[in-house]
């Protein structure tokens, strides 16, 4: 049995690599491109170990049935999993290949060159190319997950800049987005959606389903799922404004409109002790009086509120129900679940749903990609035979999305004489983070489909249960990569919080460790030490110790003290503690007016063997610019009747004239283990900014965001 | 389906073509490229004018058409991302957008990139104070903002050296 999940799911050589008969190779990936330019990785890799120009290669967009099952394209596990199961794929199929070279030549296996797939027996004119050995026939061997890899002194591909495969379509404006799809008998379709999550149709008014007749629109109301299909994109638009008005609710009890942050403590919660980054099944232990002989003991209270994914492009779907057989495209990250849950949710047979991906914007986790997949589907159903495309609105994105939970996190530690920590305690409180449809108990696939909350016998909103796994959700780097002698870690899953919540970029992982890293710094100044320095002194890992070295380098230089006015800040942390290592070190200025300024960040990153060096960057400051974003400006809000920060003025995130300098330093780390990168920078960001934020203005900020407001309440306080 | 609207006739140049509509005339521009045109390069992000993902150049100028209806623009010569490729500032543009891999997910770049053609049409040689102006309307939600300027720098210099 394989040991990478993705082979164990795909052993065969062939569901990976396939040599086609028009002179091009075609490497399959399950892992889906969200923006992140998976398959410009995985076709370097291909490329690298099949010594195969990356120009002759094609990375098909994943279907169901078609593409390996390797689960949820998520966690930064998309290299980890499909990187290295394509590379020792297309080494396996490079010595296959080079065996029948050998043959077919009359040579001896260790004289074969290969050029772009091209096979040369060494200082002769004898060849033979790899599409010429296979004959478009199957290879019929398994993936030997064992298999030599090349060495790194002969790369040529591997490691180096390149183009991202998408680039010249995104830049002309070509790149075709499951929005941009047209079948000529294509229906588009808008949603009228409750006021709330607990609002339940009451009536329309009589009167809208005929004169929607009239337009040529068609009205599907199921329950209190209600939307308007018709052949022009415009007129849809139109006709559900106008009809949103002629709908009447009653609204329930409407949202629990308590303080989150009150709600997170008093609440009903299940709480686990944390053990090397497994919950477990056991009492939490208390907490005791701090130890003897600690000459300090600090205690610190942070929070971070309800965030958003906030996609660029509202989620959006196309479906067509055809002779009981259901065709989606589809911007989910994970088409197989989306599919087993799809198919409970409308009472079919999985293999009679076909799922296949499509470009969706930017999603940063579960947002609402497969919410509209179910929607697309339930007017599908009501109208066969035709392409229904449906798009969320900017105000469905904004007010329906499974938002990231609100978190608290309770921390206490007391350091010796020395200056040492001598024990660690740290509690997080948070909805769940792991919400993504998948089939389970109570149909929990269907159940976690947003429609199936409003459809006639509805499903009810599922209750959250513990995730236990390692580094999963609430407790995701609870644990510190730091040396404590002791620590008392507690994961804390609080039920009946007011909303709807998921999976966002770094799961708890950006919460706790602004929380870690904002108390490093706490204890370090309680101790009169460097920041970077007191770090160190708790760090034996030498990977870690590199990146932040190199980054306090990079930031400080020789200096001692931040130019006048601003302030530096640290934060650090290893994703998951097994993934890809980040410090990041910012330089900003608190303004008059309590604005944080962003001025230079630095990110020293170590990924393991880089594939695509400036991906791997890109993927390094966009989790820096995204995780700035959060810490100075989003929060969901939200009252008694509904979701307020229902646009990009009440929900303001960044924008171009607050863009710092960013450096990158990626390690070199020759043929180590690839290590998934794209969440490994967002958490020592935030920490970096509240922490820098104090260095310039000496004030703790222990809630984000870092608001104007909230910076001068901190100041008063 | 038509019968049932108010329509209006009139003509709209893009990208240097002639085109006869008749629509609704409330309808906005971007749902008449989009659609009737087919041209989708131009984005529906919030159709609010506070994202600025449907950006198009109107006369040179740079025009968010997710609000203002098609038939106010009559007369004018509308630009798409698509059109920018036959233009010269605009297809240095797009080479310093490639040459950075000033995108990942790319739902933002068109409108981006119309901004900075706007820009740049205007103003051969601006600060960065002007070009933050420039993309002040302009939501990135991946953060390749950083590669943006840096390529906006770029095809600044490019233009400079050709023009040297």
């Amino acid at each position: 049995m394989p040991r990478n999940p993705s082979l164990q799911n795909a052993p065969n050589l062939d569901e990976w690599i396939v040599f086609e008969a028009d002179g091009r190779l075609t490497v399959r990936s399950g892992k889906v491109d969200i923006g992140q330019h998976v398959s410009t990785a995985v076709a370097t890799i291909a490329a690298e170990e099949l010594d195969i120009d990356p120009a002759r290669i094609d990375v098909p967009i994943a279907i169901t049935g078609i593409a390996p099952n390797e689960g949820i394209t998520s966690g930064s596990m998309s290299m980890e999993t499909s990187g290295e199961a394509v590379r020792r794929a297309a080494a396996t199929a490079r010595r296959h290949l080079l065996g029948l070279a050998a043959e077919a030549l009359e040579a001896d296996a260790g004289a074969l060159q290969v050029n772009d797939g091209l096979v040369r027996v060494a200082d002769s004119n004898k060849t033979i190319s790899y599409w010429e050995l296979m004959e478009a026939k199957a290879f019929a061997i398994e993936v030997d997950e064992d298999i030599d890899l090349k060495s790194p002194d002969q790369f040529k591909y591997m490691g180096i800049k390149t183009v991202a495969r998408e680039m010249r379509d995104i830049v002309t404006g070509g790149h075709m987005f499951v929005h941009d799809m047209v079948w000529p008998d294509m229906l588009h379709a808008r949603l009228v959606r409750p006021p709330h999550y607990w609002a339940k149709l009451k009536s329309i008014d009589e009167g809208a389903g005929g004169r929607l007749r009239d337009q040529g629109l068609q009205l599907v109301v199921n329950g209190s799922f209600i939307a308007v299909a018709g052949p022009d994109e415009w007129a849809a638009v139109k006709a559900a404004e106008r009809l949103a008005g002629e709908v009447r609710w009653n609204m329930g009890d409407g949202l629990k409109a308590a303080d989150v942050f009150d709600s997170l403590l008093d609440n009903p919660r299940l709480s686990f002790p944390v053990v090397n980054g497994v919950p477990q099944e056991d009492d939490v232990p208390p907490l005791g009086n701090p130890p003897a002989g600690a000459a300090l003991t600090l205690a610190a209270h942070y929070e971070r509120p309800y965030t958003m994914h906030g996609a660029i492009a509202p989620s959006s779907a196309a479906a067509i129900f055809e002779a009981g057989k259901l065709t989606v495209w589809t911007h989910s990250q994970g088409i197989y679940l989306l599919r087993l849950s799809m198919a409970d949710a409308l009472g079919l047979e999985p293999a009679d749903v076909t799922l296949h991906h499509a470009l969706g914007s930017g999603c940063y986790g579960h947002n609402g990609a497969d919410d509209v997949a179910l929607d697309a589907a339930l007017i599908a159903r009501e109208i066969p035979g035709q392409h229904i495309l449906v798009k969320w609105t900017r105000d469905d994105e904004h007010a329906w999305e499974p938002y990231s939970p609100a978190m608290a996190m309770r921390l206490r530690a007391s350091i010796d004489d020395d200056g040492k920590i001598m024990d660690w305690s740290h509690e997080s409180y948070s909805d769940t983070h792991v919400m993504r449809p998948r089939p389970g108990a109570n149909r929990a696939g269907a159940a976690r489909l947003l429609a199936m909350r409003m459809v006639e016998n509805p499903l009810p909103a599922p209750v959250p249960e513990p995730a236990m796994g390692f580094h999963i959700g609430i407790h995701r780097n609870l644990d510190p990569l730091y040396d404590f002698p002791e620590r008392r870690l507690v994961k804390n899953l609080v039920r009946e919080l007011p909303l709807r919540t998921s999976a966002m970029r770094t799961l708890g992982a950006y919460a706790n460790v602004f929380a870690i890293e904002s108390f490093m710094d706490e204890l370090a100044e309680a101790a009169g030490a460097d920041p970077v320095a007191f770090r160190l002194d708790h760090l034996s890992d030498a990977r870690g110790r590199d990146c932040l070295e190199a980054a306090a380098k990079a930031l400080r230089g020789d200096a001692t003290d931040p130019p006048e006015g601003r302030g530096w800040g640290f934060g650090f942390a290893r994703y998951k503690n097994v993934q890809a290592y980040a410090a990041v070190g910012i330089e900003l200025e608190v303004t008059d007016a309590a604005d944080v300024k962003l001025h230079r960040a630095v990110i020293a990153a170590d990924a393991g063997q880089v594939v695509d060096p400036d991906g791997l960057a890109a993927q390094m400051e966009g989790g820096l610019i995204q995780a700035a974003s959060w810490a100075l400006y989003e929060e969901v809000t939200y009252d008694q009747d509904g979701i307020t920060s229902r646009d990009w003025d009440t929900y303001p995130i960044m924008r171009f004239d607050n863009i710092p300098d960013i450096e990158v330093i990626l390690m070199q780390r020759p043929n180590a283990p690839f290590l998934g990168a794209g969440e490994a920078s967002s958490g020592p960001a935030g920490a970096a900014i509240a922490n820098a934020v104090y260095n310039a203005a000496g004030i703790r900020m222990r809630r984000l965001p870092l608001t104007p407001d909230a910076i001068r309440s901190a100041a008063m306080a | 389906m038509g019968a049932n609207y108010p329509m209006v006739a009139y003509t709209l140049r893009v990208n240097g073509k002639r085109h006869e509509l008749d629509t609704d005339p409330a309808k906005p521009l971007i749902y008449v490229l989009r659609g009737e045109l087919g041209l989708t390069g131009p984005k529906i992000g919030c159709a609010l004018e506070q994202c600025a993902a449907c950006a198009v150049l109107v006369d040179g100028e740079h025009t968010l058409s997710c609000n203002r209806a098609a038939s106010e623009f009559e007369g004018a010569e509308i630009t798409t991302i698509e059109g920018l490729a036959e233009d010269a500032i605009g297809a240095r543009i797009q080479a310093a957008f490639m040459a950075e891999n000033a995108a990942q997910c790319g739902y933002c770049t068109p409108g981006i990139i119309v901004a900075v053609a706007s820009l740049l049409k205007s103003n051969a040689g601006p600060s960065d104070a002007d070009i933050s102006d420039a993309l002040a309307d302009h939501l990135c939600r991946c953060g390749s903002h950083n590669r943006v300027l840096r390529a906006v720098r770029g095809a600044i210099s490019g233009g400079q050296a050709d023009a040297a």
